[in-house]
Formats: C-alpha cells, sequence, structure tokens
C-alpha cells in the first residue's frame, strides 16, 4: 500500500511503473520517502535508481531487529541522490530463518563495508558479496551483537538469566 | 682483534635464485602506526615501493555505542554521541539531537538555534586544527603541530566555559542547550574571531613556502570523483573534487540557511587540494560565527516542552508540575513517538547521518550512525594503489579520520 503523499512522487510513479508488486508499500515519514522492495528485486530497483535518477551513492546500508516478530529483520538502504541532493530509504523484510538477500555491491562499491557490518553485527547474509567477513568484532567472535537477543554484557557473563 | 672480526676486504656478490623476476612483499602498516592516528591497520602489497594494494582494516576501537543506545534513554544517549568522533563532539550532539526533535516536533528556540551554529562552526574549526597539525606532522613538518595546539587550546577554553568539559562537552540537550551562556562567553568567542584570522594565513605561509610540503601532496592521492561517491567519501574530499556538495547548503538544517557562507571547492582532487579546501572551510567558519555572534538572539535557550525538557532548578523549587515533569523525566525518560528519522549534517569529516527508529518507549528502539570517517577509510584501498608507500601517508593524512568515528 503506497501512501497518498507520495503518488505524485515522480521517482515512486517510475518505481511502481517499471517494477510494479516489487514495491510493497511506501509511506513518506518527516518528509522522509521510504519505500518496502521485495527481498528479490532490490539489485534490479538500486540499479535503476542509479542509472536513471542519479542515486550515485548509498549513504548507508544497515538492519533492524523486529524480533520476536516475523519476518524478523528488516534491511534498510539510504540512498542519495547528491547533484538534486534527494533522498530516498528502501527496505528489505528478511525473515529470522537463515537471513539472507542479495548483496547491492555490485550497484554501489560502498556497500561493501556496510553490508559486511550488518553480517556481522545482526548476521543477515549478502548473497553475491565479494568479501564476507566480520569486519567490527573479532573473527571468531560467536552471535551477532545488535540482535535484539543478544544480551548487552554479551554472552560470556550469566547474570543469573538462565535461572530464571 | 680476533680475525673473525675483521670485514673482508672484497664483497661477494650473493647468487639469487629471484634475481630479474618481481618479488611482491607484504607489509603490515599498523593497528599501532602514528600516522594511523589511532588503531587502523593497512595490510599494504608491495613491490619495492610502489604499492600494489592496499586493505585497511577496521574494528578495533569498536565499543558497541549503537547497542548501548538501545539500552539508555533518549537523554542519556547524548554523552555516547559524544564519544563517537572525540574531535567533532558537538557535530555528534547537534545530528542526535536535531533526529529526535524531529520525531518529537519540537522547535527550538531561536537563541538555542544560533548558539549551536556557532559552537558547531567551533568544532569544525577544532577538529581542522587538529587534522592540519597532525596531517603536516606525518610529513615532516613538525612545528605546524604546535602552532595549530597553541590556536585549539584557545578554542577549547571556550568549550569548557559553555559546557564545563573541554572534549566530551554534551552541550547540546534534546529541545535546547543544557546551560545558558556562561558570563563573558561570547565576548570569548569574539576575541577568538579576532585573533584567529590572521593565524589562518600564517599556517598557509608556514605550508606554501614549503618546497617539501608541495612535491608530497600536489597530484598525489587523485581517484576519479564518480568512484569516490561511490564508495561512501564524503565531505572537504568530494568537494576537493570539484563537486560543492554540502549539507548545509543543500539541505539545511538548524538554521544554516540564515547565514552567508560559501563553499569552498577545487577541481585538482589531489592531497593538496584537500588541504586547500579545508583551510578555506576554516575562513567560512569564522565568517559563520561572526554572523552568529552580531544576530544572537535573547530569549529562552531551551524549547518550552516540559514533558521533554528538564526544568530549571529554580521552577522545581516553587512549582509542583517542574518537581513532577523533572521526576517523570529523570525516572521514566522521554516517551517518544513511534517513527523514523535520518538525519543529515556536515560534520568537519563529511556526511553525519543518524537513523533513528523509535517504537514509542523511552528508549530508542534503533540508533544507527553513519559516520563519514568509515566511509572515508573505505577508499584509501584505491586512493593508495599506485602509489608509493610515503605517499600512503600522504592519503591517510588527507582523509582526516578518526578511528572511534569509523568503529563506533
Amino acid at each position: 500500500m503506497i501512501s497518498e503523499l507520495l503518488q505524485e512522487d515522480p521517482i515512486v510513479i517510475a518505481l511502481v511503473e517499471r517494477f510494479d508488486a516489487a514495491i510493497e508499500a511506501g509511506s513518506l515519514e518527516h518528509e522522509q520517502t521510504i519505500l518496502y522492495v521485495s527481498a528479490g528485486s532490490i539489485v534490479e530497483v538500486c540499479t535503476f535508481l542509479r542509472d536513471e535518477h542519479g542515486f550515485n551513492r548509498a549513504s548507508s546500508v544497515t538492519a533492524l531487529d523486529w524480533y520476536p516478530q516475523e519476518p524478523r529483520f528488516e534491511l534498510v538502504y539510504l540512498l542519495h541522490n547528491v547533484k538534486d541532493a534527494l533522498r530516498v530509504r528502501l527496505k528489505v523484510r528478511v525473515s529470522g530463518e537463515n537471513p539472507a538477500v542479495d548483496s547491492v555491491t555490485s550497484v554501489w562499491a560502498g556497500a561493501n563495508w556496510y553490508e559486511r557490518e550488518v553480517f556481522d553485527l545482526f548476521g543477515v547474509t549478502f548473497n553475491g558479496h565479494p568479501d564476507l567477513r566480520r569486519i567490527m568484532m573479532p573473527d571468531d567472535w560467536e552471535g551477532h551483537p545488535l540482535r535484539k537477543d543478544f544480551p548487552i554484557h554479551g554472552h560470556k557473563y550469566d547474570y543469573g538469566e538462565t535461572n530464571q | 682483534m680476533s680475525e673473525t672480526l675483521t670485514p673482508t676486504a672484497t664483497l661477494e656478490p650473493v647468487p639469487n635464485s629471484d634475481a630479474g623476476s618481481t618479488r611482491k612483499m607484504t607489509l603490515n602498516m599498523g593497528p599501532q602506526h602514528p600516522s594511523t592516528h589511532g588503531v587502523l591497520r593497512v595490510v599494504l602489497e608491495l613491490d619495492g615501493e610502489t604499492v600494489l594494494k592496499a586493505v585497511p582494516e577496521v574494528g578495533f576501537l569498536h565499543t558497541g555505542i549503537e547497542k548501548q543506545c538501545e539500552t539508555k534513554t533518549y537523554q542519556q544517549v547524548i554523552p555516547l554521541t559524544d564519544r563517537v568522533d572525540y574531535l567533532a563532539n558537538l557535530s555528534n550532539n547537534l545530528c542526535y539531537c536535531l533526529a529526535i526533535e524531529k520525531l518529537l516536533g519540537i522547535e527550538v528556540p531561536p537563541r538555542a538555534v544560533w548558539t549551536r551554529v556557532m559552537l558547531t562552526e567551533l568544532t569544525r574549526i577544532n577538529s581542522h586544527l587538529v587534522w592540519l597539525g597532525t596531517h603536516a606532522l606525518d610529513m615532516g613538518a613538525m612545528s605546524m603541530f604546535f602552532y595549530t595546539t597553541r590556536e585549539r587550546e584557545e578554542l577549547l577554553k571556550i568549550f569548557e566555559m559553555f559546557s564545563g568539559q573541554r572534549l566530551m562537552t554534551s552541550y547540546f540537550r534534546i529541545g535546547g542547550l543544557a546551560l545558558d551562556h556562561p558570563r563573558a562567553g561570547l565576548e570569548a568567542v569574539e576575541k577568538f574571531l579576532e585573533m584567529f584570522p590572521p593565524k589562518i594565513d600564517e599556517y598557509e605561509n608556514l605550508l606554501d613556502n614549503n618546497p617539501i610540503w608541495k612535491n608530497r601532496t600536489i597530484g598525489v592521492g587523485v581517484v576519479p570523483v564518480d568512484k569516490m561517491l561511490a564508495m561512501g567519501i564524503t565531505g572537504p574530499m568530494i568537494r576537493a573534487a570539484g563537486i560543492p556538495w554540502d549539507a548545509r547548503k543543500d539541505e539545511p538544517y538548524s538554521g544554516y540557511q540564515n547565514f552567508e557562507f560559501d563553499v569552498p571547492t577545487r577541481t585538482e582532487n589531489d592531497v593538496y587540494a584537500r588541504y586547500r579546501v579545508r583551510m578555506e572551510e576554516m575562513r567560512q567558519s569564522v565568517r559563520i560565527m561572526a554572523q552568529a555572534l552580531e544576530g544572537m538572539p535573547e530569549g529562552a535557550y531551551q524549547a518550552d516542552a516540559p514533558k521533554v525538557v528538564l526544568p530549571q532548578r529554580e521552577k522545581m523549587k516553587t512549582q509542583m508540575e517542574a518537581l513532577i515533569y523533572h521526576f517523570k523525566i529523570v525516572t521514566e525518560g522521554v516517551r517518544v513517538p513511534p517513527g523514523e528519522v535520518y538525519q543529515v549534517i556536515e560534520s568537519p569529516r563529511g556526511e553525519l547521518g543518524y537513523y533513528v527508529v523509535s517504537d514509542g518507549t523511552s528508549k530508542p528502539f534503533r540508533v544507527h550512525m553513519r559516520t563519514p570517517s568509515f566511509g572515508n577509510i573505505q577508499g584509501l584501498g584505491m586512493m593508495c594503489e599506485g602509489g608509493m608507500i610515503a605517499d600512503s601517508i600522504a592519503c591517510m593524512g588527507s582523509m582526516d579520520f578518526v578511528l572511534g568515528d569509523t568503529d563506533r
């Protein structure tokens, strides 16, 4: 369901025309465009936005963990068109079971480290990523710290939580 | 002297099976290398002195700030934002506060807005001074560091006057400022603005008349600008490549549209151009500060939002409501309506963005910091490749990264 506020946005119109059902929903929050894209077409949507609408950089790629809801993860792509100072936020919902999505490093080389960070801290796999390994945590670390079921003090110390 | 210790008169040529073929060497630079300004490791693949490949490795300073934000109330996150980029702490304070104010929908009074602009520009000068000193130090111009530290000291005194802290200021709060201006605070800023501009000329004199500095910076570290943008590089480096992208102009925040200033750009896109851009930025910051000082409005320094802003101590002693609000804010925190926002500001290093998601409780559901250093360091590899080892030091210096900002 695309919000009425976005009905006249030229980028949203072009995206819906081109991808139709792959654009699942859209909303405008604090004058910022948010579009939900189906997981399968994120790379095509990003390529389209880069080539046709001048989104020449991905400001950041990050994720949200809606544990215990399902689909658990929401990947957030903060895209930016420098020339026209436009910003669009794409979101992809991913299930909590073996979360994986296609990598957008082929679209913007700079997505590399941001996807590695999401892989490291949320445990979401990016298919086709050239160098998918941990970036913040040590290589032998177990678990993914930014997940909501990861305790703030880590798994190393048990503060009586297991007895409850 | 025994015979074995006497050096042989003639040196026999050592037979070398690899003679003629190229041998690559892998060199670990860091994590404790002085020119990495923190704990950054760069794995260099070398052919002689030429860098074939440079792979930066980060994460040594990861402290899980984003995770910690989720366990604190909205107000308690502010001291954490200081510690992200410890050279541009007020920029981080500002970006976070603007994001939360957008979510809450509160308006900040003009006095607070003007003060915020004035002090974030002072932060930009602070950060650029540290950059200039250390960058020149890496390149062998040691005296520069003493001069910039001398001026930075004056500037830190101003921070101390306003916030009580030299480095970890936490001066901006949701809805305004922590405190009103201190006595003689504005006079101190005025004095600084009189003192500082001639010093910029002095720095330029020192460096531009130095042939070594020019030889080591001109034509070094050139990368196509499209690649830089796609790689996530932002800030002065992009402006040194000819693109006048500055969030203060393109996506004005905190009243920057009321100020007159130029966005300095260069087209050479080398280390020297980045130096010129940052020097000019310091002059523009002085210009903005002078305007902020001149037009500094009187009046409230905090928004009229009793559910968000801590009440004045005096009111707590006389008004029941103030005491109740104080109790509520301190024990429960501020409830922020559900929603999300991505707030961008122009930090001294580039695009600083806070992506904050609220689920309606008094603690943020997620705070993602899009920090400029993280994106910039990602492009370090392509900037160093093909150059000499010594050039990679120049490239690193021109990036002006802070490792706390990278690893969070």
